[in-house]
């Protein structure tokens, strides 16, 4: 049985102003495994940090429903961890305490909060910065006190919302590698967690993931399910191999059409 | 040190010519042409030697204990009412749906405007005070809570939600501190217009306070006495706007205008 599967997902915005309905998601189904990197990849406004949403259960949906070890997802809950794209990281919370969040909503003591906290530092390499705020850190150790928060809530599954979007290039590209690693990369699969990723960059995709589902332009669907063939564990020599070029040339093929379609929607 | 000194010269330049100035035209000019002339406008020494009559004797403490007294009485009041109606009518539309349209036709009604009235309701002393100065402490802070808690980022309340949290904890943990920094500016904008009102209503219902001194002083034609209210009014309102900013300065470490 999948981990996760979404099944016939629609969902449309109702616009006040215009009294427009739009369709944002015209049944997406999509299934992946406990252990796998999952990727979904589109143009913008597909659609795709709505469907991560839904998963979430921060969004509604109009119709379909979504599984989670065949349990139906309702609500919002700690055993799904969820990354923003702009961190969401509370400004009057120090690195430290925001880490320990998790925890002391579940009502973990004090004690065991602050070795789990120290000890997730290290992992994300934020030893030495525990008591700055959110403003004194960089977009790319903001992203790592996120990771290391959701982590110490110990989730069943990842869902990273363009995580690093905001962060400049050269970190992401250092980001990414620390994903793998603090993703358990080397381990076997049954020891690592489901990662659902949504990116709007086919490199990052290629990259991180063991399938890449490509979304549609508006109304989102589910245009090609990628498995991708490349060997873990992954560095970033990988990315000037034929083989990763090859994987990405093949995702740009299907997502030309779409970027340009949602290039002219932007239009309209 | 020569530059902290030099830097104090320059703040404090304008302020020293406006008073030497004045002490030159009101004290040695102008007395000569129209003798008169002093009772309209006495020169800064005169106020100051006024100011240390009353210091001596004590009189101006008492005046400036009532007023505070009444302030503060009035903010505390403010306060425990305006911060949890804002927070409510921010954090539940049905809340804000229904208090909305009182709230918008009462804002606009300066507290002044509410003095007939409070003399009708509590005639004249402090409960009338008191009365006028809530309503110039309570708007303020009331919109201020709103916009503070309607303000808060949605992405981190799903952030706190995908946590974990439960409305209780989502409430202490991120809606509270987030709309803190709203709620100690309104706090401080209410003090402000607060004791602005304060003097208007001392000024026509009371019989002790700063207001009602320098009205007094007015009957007796002690301008200078007038005047020393006036800046005592003057020195005291800046003093209690330099506090709060201190307070939000110790209370929000991590807030935007500190950076």
């Amino acid at each position: 049985m999948a981990k996760i599967e979404v099944c016939s997902i629609k969902k449309e915005f109702h616009s006040s102003r215009t009294k427009e309905v739009v369709l944002a998601l015209n049944g997406i189904c999509l299934e992946a495994n406990e252990g796998e990197f999952a990727t979904l990849v589109g143009p913008s406004g597909c659609g795709k940090s709505t469907l991560l949403k839904i998963m979430a259960g921060l969004e509604s949906k109009d119709n379909g429903y979504v599984l989670l070890d065949g349990q139906e997802i309702i609500g919002p809950s700690w055993k799904r961890g969820m990354l923003f794209q702009d961190f969401a990281l509370p400004p009057w919370k120090t690195v430290k305490e925001n880490i320990e969040l998790g925890p002391k909503f579940r009502c973990v003591s004090k004690k065991e909060r602050g070795e789990l906290s120290n000890h997730l530092i290290q992992v994300v390499g934020l030893k030495g910065f525990e008591n700055r705020y959110p403003h004194e850190l960089s977009g790319g150790m903001k992203q790592r006190c996120a990771l290391a928060r959701t982590l110490a809530n110990d989730p069943e599954i990842l869902l990273l919302d363009e995580p690093f979007a905001s962060v400049d290039a050269q970190t992401r590209e250092l980001l990414q590698e620390e994903l793998l690693k603090i993703w358990g990369e080397e381990l076997p699969k049954s020891k690592r967690k489901l990662v659902i990723f949504v990116t709007h960059s086919i490199d990052e995709a290629v990259f991180l993931s063991d399938v890449v589902f490509v979304m549609t332009a508006r109304p989102g669907e589910i245009k090609e399910v990628f498995r991708n063939p490349l060997e873990r564990p992954r560095d970033m020599r990988l990315k000037s191999t034929k083989p990763f070029l090859d994987a990405k040339d093949f995702l740009w093929g299907c997502i030309k059409d779409e970027v340009l379609k949602a290039i002219k929607q932007g239009f309209q | 040190m020569l530059k902290h000194l030099t830097e104090t010269a320059i703040k404090g330049s304008v302020l020293i010519f406006v008073l030497v100035v004045w002490q030159i035209l009101c004290g040695m000019i102008f007395p000569k042409t129209n003798p008169d002339f002093v009772i309209l406008l006495p020169p800064p020494s005169m106020v100051f030697e006024q100011g240390a009559r009353l210091v001596g004797n004590g009189v101006l403490f008492i005046h400036i204990f009532k007023s505070m007294e009444r302030v503060l009485i009035a903010f505390v009041i403010a306060s425990i009412l305006a911060i949890p109606l804002g927070i409510a009518i921010g954090w539940w539309k049905r809340c804000e749906d229904m208090v909305d349209p009182l709230m918008e036709i009462l804002r606009p009604i300066p507290p002044l405007a509410w003095i007939p009235l409070g003399i009708l309701w509590f005639g004249i002393g402090d409960p009338q005070n008191i009365f006028i100065i809530f309503l110039g402490i309570f708007f303020p802070v009331l919109v201020n809570t709103i916009s503070g808690v309607k303000g808060v980022e949605k992405n981190l309340i799903w952030g706190a939600l995908t946590l974990g949290a439960n409305e209780r904890q989502i409430f202490r943990e991120i809606i509270l501190p987030g709309s803190l920094p709203f709620i100690l500016t309104g706090l401080r904008v209410g003090l402000g217009v607060g004791w602005m009102c304060l003097v208007a209503a001392e000024l026509v219902a009371s019989t002790r306070g700063l207001g009602f001194m320098i009205q007094d002083a007015r009957y007796l034609l002690l301008t200078e006495r007038v005047i020393l209210g006036m800046l005592v009014i003057g020195l005291l309102g800046y003093g209690m706007d330099r506090g709060m900013r201190y307070l939000q300065w110790r209370l929000l470490p991590w807030h935007a205008t500190q950076r």
